[in-house]
């Protein structure tokens, strides 16, 4: 129970750096729950990220999951609340501001300037991901052909992962 | 109601017949149970512009530009903007409330019984390590969608070389990294500075395209109906 402030001071500090997607708030993410609070250790903070990539809703759900072990149901509500309310409340003002700035030339600025910085976040966030999970030639192999059938070929990634953990139980033994 | 026809016409707007909250918490919540594979975004635009009616599509847009320049996740964004437009504040929550709640009941089953199979040994391993690799895979595929479409100028790659080596080299908190290379690029794209303009990528887009194009055709079953030039977001 005692962890309920740090989970809260945590993810309410992690909701603030997913400019971009979630994957841009990964590096601190591990950091913070790995190597601060001992939370999970990295390879359970890689497999509960890769289950939630399969999840439906916004792709962070996994946070929920962290917030279930360390602290219960009550722990997965408080971390998902911390998670979503600041950039919430923030999105809630300045999508009802918006009207206004409409003429503000920096407006566009912002929007144009930020673009390539998240991207460069969201980069970050998958070689942060791949140190835990590429470890030899089988997860490159199928790190790989994932990624292709879906840049090339938009597959749906549900199937793809699922055939992966099938592959992963042979490979991995 | 595919949303190839949701532009035309006239949608309702929020001033002609608001939905009731449990409307939108039950629209979410459809969202948020079967919006699997990632881009929940061509999930919300299908359902609010062309199910309901309840934005018309240059809105969508529009706010889908609002989400994409502030902290947070582009659904759980666009939830809250169109719940607000719909019903105010308690829209925004219910819409929030709506398309978080069953990820995160799964998640937190999830949890459970990974804490649970854990201690059976390496099969399971076996199979979260695959998971995770093809995980990989999936997110750098969707970033580099993303970028494709984002990155405009050389200028572009410059900033997105910045913020990996200072995240990743110099070990630099995201948020320093973020007001460091953010305010240097907003101050590039100032107004009257660089062009906003440019088309980097846009062979790529088009060889992406083609490709994409020609294996569903070949492959004649992909029908889903789901635009994906505004899903895919990570």
């Amino acid at each position: 129970m005692n962890q309920l402030l740090p989970l809260i001071g945590v993810f309410s500090y992690l909701s603030l750096l997913t400019v971009g997607g979630g994957m841009a708030a990964f590096p601190e993410l591990k950091y913070l729950t790995v190597d601060v609070h001992h939370w999970v250790n990295f390879p359970q903070l890689i497999h509960l990220y890769s289950i939630g990539q399969m999840a439906p809703g916004p792709n962070m759900m996994m946070i929920a999951a962290i917030g279930q072990w360390v602290a219960g149901p009550v722990g997965a509500i408080v971390v998902t609340a911390a998670f979503f309310l600041p950039t919430g409340l923030l999105t809630l003002l300045v999508g009802r501001l918006w009207v206004r700035l409409a003429d503000w030339p920096w407006k566009a600025s912002i929007q144009r300037g930020l673009g390539p910085v998240s991207i460069g976040l969201l980069l970050a966030g998958v070689m942060s991901i791949a140190k835990g999970a590429i470890t030899g030639w089988e997860s490159i192999a199928i790190a790989a052909v994932v990624f292709g059938a879906i840049l090339l070929a938009r597959v749906n990634p549900i199937p793809l992962i699922a055939l992966a953990a099938v592959v992963g139980a042979y490979a991995f033994r | 109601m595919s949303d190839i026809t949701a532009g035309e016409g006239a949608p309702a707007t929020a001033q002609d017949a608001p939905p009731s909250i449990l409307a939108i918490f039950l629209a979410f919540l459809s969202i948020g149970a079967t919006s699997f594979g990632g881009g929940v975004v061509a999930y919300l635009r299908s359902a609010l512009v062309g199910r309901h009616r309840w934005v018309d599509d240059e809105t969508f847009i529009e706010l889908l530009s609002i989400c994409q320049s502030l902290p947070g996740l582009n659904a759980s964004n666009m939830a809250i903007l169109v719940g607000d437009r719909l019903r105010g504040t308690s829209g925004a929550a219910a819409a929030l409330v709506g398309i978080c709640l069953p990820g995160g009941l799964m998640m937190v089953a999830a949890a459970i019984a990974y804490g649970a199979a854990h201690s059976q040994g390496n099969v399971v391993d076996g199979m979260l390590h695959g998971v995770s690799a093809a995980a990989v895979g999936m997110v750098l595929a969707v970033s580099l969608q993303l970028g494709f479409k984002t990155l405009k100028n050389y200028a572009d790659l410059v900033f997105v070389a910045l913020t990996i080596i200072g995240v990743e080299v110099f070990h630099l908190s995201v948020l320093v990294v973020l007001a460091g290379v953010g305010a240097l690029a907003i101050f590039w794209y100032r107004p009257g500075g660089a062009s906003k303009d440019g088309a980097l990528f846009a062979g790529t887009l088009r060889f992406l395209d083609g490709t994409a194009a020609r294996l569903s055709r070949s492959k004649g079953k992909d029908k889903t109906g789901k635009d994906k030039k505004t899903g895919g977001h990570p």
